[in-house]
């Protein structure tokens, strides 16, 4: 029989993240009674029975946060840890299972027990292929993909545990910046994903290029669609490599095989080819358009719902006019 | 002031093969597939060549665990790119291998090192691998190693009077910043903000002088495997694509300008 134990941090002020919700919600869905273990910011009067709280326990970094995990699973006794997906978490837990003699799987997207094993299923080769598998070392830390189940409802714990712990850490905890070009690249609240790609910076049908517009009408599109911004490898390599090419795109933008995974409903990709490097990206984006001059570009092979062969700057114009 | 520089890196197959899985679990034709250095890597490393430039003194020397036949092809490449030296283990580096025991090879290559300093040591390497994509293997390397100052998905590193400067990436398209007092320290990187540097010929060539030796020489290890694999497959969903070919640009605007509101 497991000793089920979920592991959720807070954010600041005290807030659980979304994930934390959807944590409690994966582990409802196993058989058996589980602990609830909070650390972070005002831990001590959140869901959890167990609890590490305190100044030193509020910012993320490695060393107390490991301090603090380490005492709740120890505490617990627990033999199957769920934790959220968060950096936070990916930072620290991995560690705190090498500490404890265990394993650790993250970016778990299902968890399963039947009457023979726990199960975890996770995509391998950067979403290109799924697995599932088990384990039989213990304690097993398993880290849940956000988005992968739907947020359950969790009230106050009726008694907490504060638990004791000391951890001394070298690191001090600045704050935080948005990147500095200023523009948002994955909103998670979005529901459509933009993608501009190379083409946006190669010569148009005028023989020349255009990509003082082609900013334009991206940032015109994403700002007015509220969504986010993304882009492909290449596109980002120019801009790193200091051409005056797009200057708003960083590696933050990122979709794909070295990027993001992002989850939205929608995703239209414009100037885009879809190799399969960059579409291993898209593989939680549902519903898929692109915008391409090629008609046998990567999105044609089955990797997007509608390929609209057009030249995206006159759609994106027209399109600008309309939302 | 000056660091020894330690990158712990793997290989991938190329991005643009096509993969498919096979019992083991395993891919078809593994050993035939044309591989690169793990990405993240690739951008710890670079930007572990770009520190040790700025801080004279610095050393910088490559943990690579992966088949040696194959590692001896990738750093033909990479050798080409910067200088550092190689300290190749020969065994399995796939997606499907365990990242608990491969952390443990990591970690006990590092350890074995006979002259570092670990009151200098930083020890780099990728957030993820582009194969297992875990996350994992570089903290439970500073675990091992002692090391409790750590950093994840890391763009950016700045040495400010001793101490370092990082930047993490965190939700919300946001950057963390950490002032860390200094080594040692694991910083498992993004894709911070250099791109690849150009090949150059005489710098491979005065690589590979030691890298050679150095792969004939790697150790064997065969990391234990502790996961059971029900099933590996690819994704089953292959999408109907409805190609627009004869719509003007406005009525492909109104469609799109529907859709994206629906």
């Amino acid at each position: 029989m497991e000793k089920i134990l979920v592991l959720v941090h807070t954010d600041e002020g005290g807030v659980l993240p979304r994930a934390a919700l959807e944590t409690v919600a994966a582990a409802r869905s196993l058989t058996g009674d589980f602990t609830i273990g909070v650390f972070g910011e005002k831990a001590g009067a959140s869901i959890g029975s167990l609890a590490v709280e305190g100044e030193a326990f509020s910012a993320p970094r490695y060393a107390t946060d490991a301090a603090a995990c380490e005492a709740i699973v120890r505490k617990a006794g627990a033999t199957l840890v769920l934790a959220p997906n968060t950096f936070r978490m990916a930072r620290c837990l991995p560690g705190v299972a090498a500490r404890l003699n265990g394993a650790v799987d993250t970016h778990a997207v299902a968890v399963s027990h039947d009457t023979e094993a726990v199960t975890v299923t996770r995509w391998f080769y950067r979403q290109r292929m799924e697995g599932t598998l088990a384990r039989e070392a213990r304690p097993w830390f398993i880290l849940i993909e956000p988005g992968a189940y739907e947020a359950a409802e969790a009230s106050l714990a009726a008694a907490v545990e504060v638990l004791p712990v000391e951890a001394t850490t070298r690191t001090t905890h600045v704050g935080y910046v948005s990147p500095e070009s200023g523009e948002q690249t994955i909103r998670p609240d979005a529901r459509l994903l933009f993608v501009a790609g190379a083409g946006w910076t190669k010569k148009q049908a005028d023989g020349a290029v255009h990509t003082d517009e082609a900013g334009e009408l991206i940032l015109g599109f994403v700002r007015t669609a509220q969504s986010s911004l993304g882009s492909s490898k290449s596109l980002v390599d120019l801009s790193g490599e200091g051409q005056t090419v797009l200057p708003f795109l960083t590696h933050l933008h990122q979709v794909g095989q070295t990027g993001s995974t992002p989850r939205h409903r929608k995703g239209l990709a414009t100037c885009c080819h879809g190799e399969e490097p960059h579409v291993v990206g898209w593989r939680f984006i549902n519903e898929r358009r692109a915008v391409n001059l090629d008609p046998n570009c990567g999105w044609a092979r089955g990797k997007a719902d509608v390929l609209y062969v057009a030249d995206a700057f006159e759609v994106m114009r027209e399109l600008n006019r309309l939302i | 002031m000056s660091f020894e520089i330690i990158v712990c890196g793997g290989l991938a197959p190329d991005p643009l093969q096509t993969l498919e899985p096979v019992p083991g679990p395993a891919l078809k034709n593994e050993m035939m597939l044309p591989a690169v250095f793990d990405p993240w890597a690739a951008h710890a490393l670079y930007e572990a060549a770009h520190l040790a430039a700025q801080m004279p003194g610095s050393r910088l020397r490559v943990v690579c665990l992966a088949p040696k036949a194959k590692l001896q092809q990738v750093m033909m490449k990479m050798a080409q790119k910067l200088p550092f030296e190689l300290i190749p283990l020969d065994g399995p580096s796939n997606g499907f291998s365990d990242a608990g025991p491969t952390s443990e090879a990591l970690a006990g290559a590092i350890q074995a090192l006979p002259d570092v300093d670990i009151s200098r040591l930083l020890v780099f390497g990728g957030w993820e691998s582009a194969t297992r994509g875990a996350g994992v293997v570089m903290q439970m390397v500073g675990e091992r190693l002692g090391i409790t100052e750590q950093f994840l998905a890391v763009d950016e590193v700045k040495v400010d009077a001793g101490a370092l400067v990082i930047k993490e990436r965190v939700e919300g398209g946001q950057h963390m910043v950490s002032r860390c007092a200094g080594p040692p320290a694991v910083l498992a990187w993004a894709t911070g903000s250099l791109p690849e540097p150009p090949n150059h010929p005489q710098t491979g060539m005065a690589n590979m002088r030691t890298m050679m030796p150095a792969l004939q020489k790697a150790a064997a290890v065969a990391p234990a495997n502790g996961v059971a694999y029900h099933e590996v497959a690819l994704p089953k969903v292959q999408r109907e694509t409805r190609i627009v070919k004869d719509l003007s640009a406005a009525e492909i605007a109104r469609e799109l300008a529907t859709w994206v509101k629906e």
